[in-house]
């Protein structure tokens, strides 16, 4: 219990540079602080494409390896031509993304070997509030949930208390679960 | 005037050191804002009874000698304690002496109070947890009509404005004054953050008997896993109520009590809580079922069957229908029982971390010759407890006469 073991897992997971970055950037607040972007531009209907590729943080500009693109569209039951997932299932899409590589850094600094690991996420979602019909029902979610199936060398309570842990440093489960100031502008 | 340590802080910690001091013949002072145990005396609400069980109230040369070894002190029983333990070695306790500024000297430190000022080789500073309550920077949002009282200033439900109450927080002090407003009939919400939960008793045996027998309070700061956090850890959400009952969030809610999740947002008039409360109940869960089964397995190990009870494991929590705003209009008062920080507005800043702590390595602060006593885990997970802080006292003792032996100039 005093000591941290490092067992022979391997999940992918470089645990001690993430160890590295939690105690250098513990001292410099400053180097901390990343800006993250996406661009976002309309193309017919409710089509439009993200893409995200220039980020700050550790005190300078970066990019990706390479430039990524989301398509934001509607189905064809919106009587749209549904070229992409709706925002909100891509929503879902970065909360499962978050909530799973958290469980797998949480894993290997844990010294659990994960086998295989599947979410499937779910969200309650009333139109009547985005379509205006009724103002006493919100336009977001009412609710979301996630299952994990998750295959390791680990009992049932390390496996959920590995799957607690992820939700408390999950960036996007914190943005899901709690307010976040939004600003929107025009130029 | 002149002595040779200035211990900052008449409470358990400062009486602990004093006890050591004046047991190695060293000559000191103790110097006290108000009496002997002043936060005990000022600072508690009234049906307040310690979280540790009377057997833990012990202290340098002193063990529990009362008739109730199992029972709760409430906050008046341990102020006559202290004072008798003051009394019991003739601490040289200087009351109502408040200090103004602590600067170092050639030799040591000068302690300047509005009582004069003292010259010393080493200071001790055992001023305890509760300057000030942590209330988050929300607080001036809300509502002008509310009325805040913090856990620190609360006493009884008759202080609290009448009508609905929002008490922020859910470890002890929270779980407690919502307790006690229900019960006096006040419609009451709870926003549970972070917390630690553990049964009042397993297996027959009051939970703080499990952890001393498992050694988890002599768990030592150089060797646990996340110092910070464990230093940071909320209070155990438990109460020393005479019948050894467990107030978790089951027990609030089958008293009628609403739980939310954290506080988190004020907007337009309406409280936010935030969405996670499933999550934290379930590492609540967690967390304690590894304790139980450590307890377990010490059962097993030390064949103590006969003389403990059935694994009377607690159910897992319910998680309660999500709540995730409410209208503030319909409160009248809100209960912050979300903490306390140590102010230290009488030392030089650059002893401070960023948070306004003092930083320490085990007690021993960077400049030689001043320590800090009675914070959580100072040295050990009971650092700060009555049973805890007499073997930090005796260490840095320890320290202190291996300073004190050393000559100034390398000092």
């Amino acid at each position: 219990m005093s000591t941290v073991e490092t067992p022979a897992v391997d999940n992918g997971v470089n645990v001690e540079a993430l160890l590295g970055a939690r105690e250098a950037l513990a001292a410099a607040p400053e180097a901390a602080q990343f800006r993250w972007r996406a661009r976002c531009e309309w193309i017919n209907g409710t089509h439009s494409r993200t893409t995200v590729q220039d980020f700050f943080g550790l005190g300078a500009e970066h990019t990706h390896r390479s430039a990524f693109t989301f398509e934001g569209d509607h189905p064809e039951i919106f009587a749209s031509e549904d070229h992409g997932a709706t925002p909100p299932e891509t929503l879902l899409a970065a909360l499962a993304g978050c909530l799973t590589a958290g469980i797998a850094a949480v894993a290997t600094n844990r010294g659990v070997q994960l086998r295989s690991v599947t979410a499937t996420v779910e969200a309650d979602h009333d139109l009547r509030g985005i379509l205006g019909a009724d103002p006493d029902v919100r336009n977001g979610f009412s609710g979301v949930r996630v299952r994990y199936a998750i295959d390791a060398d680990a009992s049932r309570s390390d496996i959920e208390a590995i799957v607690a842990q992820s939700q408390k440093r999950s960036a996007v489960y914190d943005m899901l679960t709690n307010p976040v100031a939004v600003t929107v502008e025009v130029d | 005037m002149r002595t040779t340590a200035v211990v900052i802080g008449g409470g358990q910690a400062g009486l602990a050191m004093s006890w050591w001091l004046t047991r190695s013949c060293v000559d000191h002072v103790v110097l006290e804002r108000g009496a002997v145990a002043q936060s005990w005396r000022a600072q508690r609400w009234n049906s307040l009874r310690l979280l540790t069980p009377n057997w833990m109230s012990r202290l340098p040369g002193h063990g529990y000698d009362g008739d109730d070894p199992e029972g709760y002190r409430r906050a008046g029983e341990v102020v006559a304690a202290l004072d008798a333990y003051a009394r019991s070695f003739a601490a040289p306790v200087r009351p109502h002496t408040t200090v103004l500024g602590v600067v170092r000297t050639g030799s040591g430190f000068q302690v300047n109070t509005d009582d004069g000022a003292w010259r010393c080789r080493t200071v001790v500073v055992a001023t305890g947890t509760e300057g000030e309550p942590r209330v988050p920077a929300i607080a001036t949002d809300l509502p002008g009509h509310l009325h805040q009282i913090s856990a620190l200033r609360y006493r009884e439900p008759g202080q609290v404005t009448p009508g609905r109450v929002l008490v922020v927080g859910a470890s002890a002090s929270g779980v407690q004054i919502a307790d006690e407003l229900r019960r006096a009939g006040r419609q009451v919400t709870v926003a549970v953050g972070d917390h630690v939960r553990v049964p009042r008793t397993y297996r027959g045996r009051d939970i703080y008997r499990w952890m001393d027998e498992l050694g988890i309070l002599d768990e030592r700061y150089d060797e646990v896993e996340d110092l910070a956090r464990a230093r940071r850890l909320p209070s155990l959400q438990l109460a020393g109520t005479p019948g050894r009952r467990s107030l978790d969030l089951a027990a609030l809610s089958a008293a009628g009590v609403e739980l939310t999740g954290r506080l988190v947002g004020v907007d337009r008039g309406r409280a936010q809580f935030s969405g996670s409360l499933a999550n934290l109940i379930k590492s609540a869960d967690l967390k304690q079922a590894r304790l139980l089964e450590r307890v377990d397995a010490h059962i097993d190990e030390h064949d103590l069957h006969d003389l403990v009870g059935p694994p009377d494991r607690p159910s897992s929590t319910p998680v309660p229908a999500v709540v995730t705003d409410l209208k503030l209009a319909s409160f009248s008062a809100v209960v912050w029982a979300t903490g306390n920080r140590p102010t230290y507005p009488w030392l030089d800043p650059a002893l401070l971390d960023r948070r306004g702590a003092v930083r320490h390595d085990g007690g021993v602060v960077e400049v030689p010759g001043m320590y800090v006593l009675g914070l959580p885990f100072t040295r050990r997970r009971g650092s700060n407890l009555l049973a805890g802080v007499g073997s930090d006292a005796r260490l840095l003792c320890a320290h202190i006469l291996g300073q004190l032996r050393r000559p100034k100039e390398a000092a």
